[in-house]
């Protein structure tokens, strides 16, 4: 399991406009760097990213070799709800990390 | 002998970086050198060696237990009739109180706990130890900090004291204090000492660097230390 930095607001009014901060350490290795012996170093990133609200997808990225370590993933979406965010990560290998985080909605 | 730079006028790499490299360190929940913060708050928990025993055994929460050490290293140590810095006193912990592999140099494991540890020390004022016995490595530190070097033949002192604030390669030169470290550099992409940021240097004015753990690395470290004594740390601090 990656690290994983997550900011949102435990609780926000019907309505509201709230902002998911989201940080996860991964080396998002390109595939095009050159290792010791001259070989390039295997391709391995996080190619794909989304949040569903209980259950709903709100938001959902698709990332490409450009992108830095440990990337940094921030978006908002609109409070409807009391319930669970849930933020996944893909990589190429098909494995999936996804972390969950309640929010109370007034 | 360059002039140094009047206390008045010190500030930190903080200051000389950019305004999305502040904002990155200033949130905790956006700084990437706080993954490895929590990484190494896992290992301090976390039994180790043939004693069984973790960092968190001996020394409970380093919340309390560690606040204020970071600041006053690099410390002199009788056993070795040296100084010894924060990455070294951590593998000395390993090999002799838990009976484990020292980390590697530059390890994600060394850099985690170093950076955990560090950061029980933010905001506080670096003040490493003025022990007497300490005085002829800050002199040796000073002297290497002074001293030209390399195919390009500069000193420390000449880009750091001289011409802190002026631009070299577009980037800005900083003044050279020690307070975010390990810090997450983004040329890297992940979080490095104090010394691999050194080699960096001495590899761009062209100079042989130190090995890691070698006296004169420990020695620098220590004078660029005692030179920013008063600062507060940052660590883990964001920088270019």
């Amino acid at each position: 399991m990656a690290r994983a930095l997550i900011n949102l607001p435990a609780r926000a009014r019907r309505g509201e406009v709230i902002e998911i901060k989201t940080l996860i350490a991964h080396p998002m290795e390109t595939g095009y760097r050159l290792g010791p012996t001259g070989a390039a170093i295997p391709r391995d990133i996080i190619h794909r990213f989304t949040c569903t609200y209980n259950g709903e997808e709100v938001f959902a990225a698709e990332l490409y070799p450009a992108i830095a370590a440990n990337p940094f993933i921030t978006f908002f979406t609109v409070a409807t709800e009391s319930g669970e965010i849930a933020l996944s990560w893909t990589d190429d290998r098909g494995q999936t990390q996804t972390e969950v985080r309640q929010i109370t909605v007034e | 002998m360059a002039a140094e730079i009047a206390p008045a006028d010190r500030r930190a790499g903080y200051d000389f970086a950019g305004a999305e490299s502040r904002a990155m360190q200033d949130d905790d929940a956006v700084n990437p050198g706080m993954l490895g913060v929590l990484q190494g708050e896992t290992l301090w928990a976390t039994p180790a060696g043939t004693a069984g025993r973790s960092c968190a055994d001996c020394h409970g929460d380093a919340r309390a237990g560690m606040k204020g050490v970071a600041a006053r290293y690099p410390v002199f140590e009788p056993a070795l009739g040296g100084p010894l810095d924060l990455e070294m006193r951590i593998n000395r912990c390993r090999a002799e109180h838990q009976g484990a592999v020292p980390f590697a140099w530059e390890s994600e494991e060394l850099l985690a706990l170093t950076a955990f540890v560090a950061h029980q020390s933010r905001r506080l004022p670096i003040a490493p130890g003025e022990r007497s016995e300490l005085r002829p490595f800050v002199d040796l530190g000073s002297r290497l900090f002074h001293r030209r070097q390399g195919q390009l033949n500069l000193s420390c002192s000449q880009c750091h004291d001289d011409n802190w604030g002026k631009r070299l390669a577009g980037a800005v030169i900083p003044q050279a204090h020690p307070t975010g470290y390990p810090v997450y550099r983004l040329e890297w992409q992940s979080l490095g000492s104090l010394q691999h940021r050194l080699r960096n240097c001495m590899i761009g004015v062209r100079a042989e660097p130190y090995g890691y753990g070698a006296l004169e690395a420990v020695a620098l470290e220590l004078y660029l230390m005692a030179r920013a004594r008063g600062m507060p740390l940052e660590t883990p601090a964001v920088r270019p």
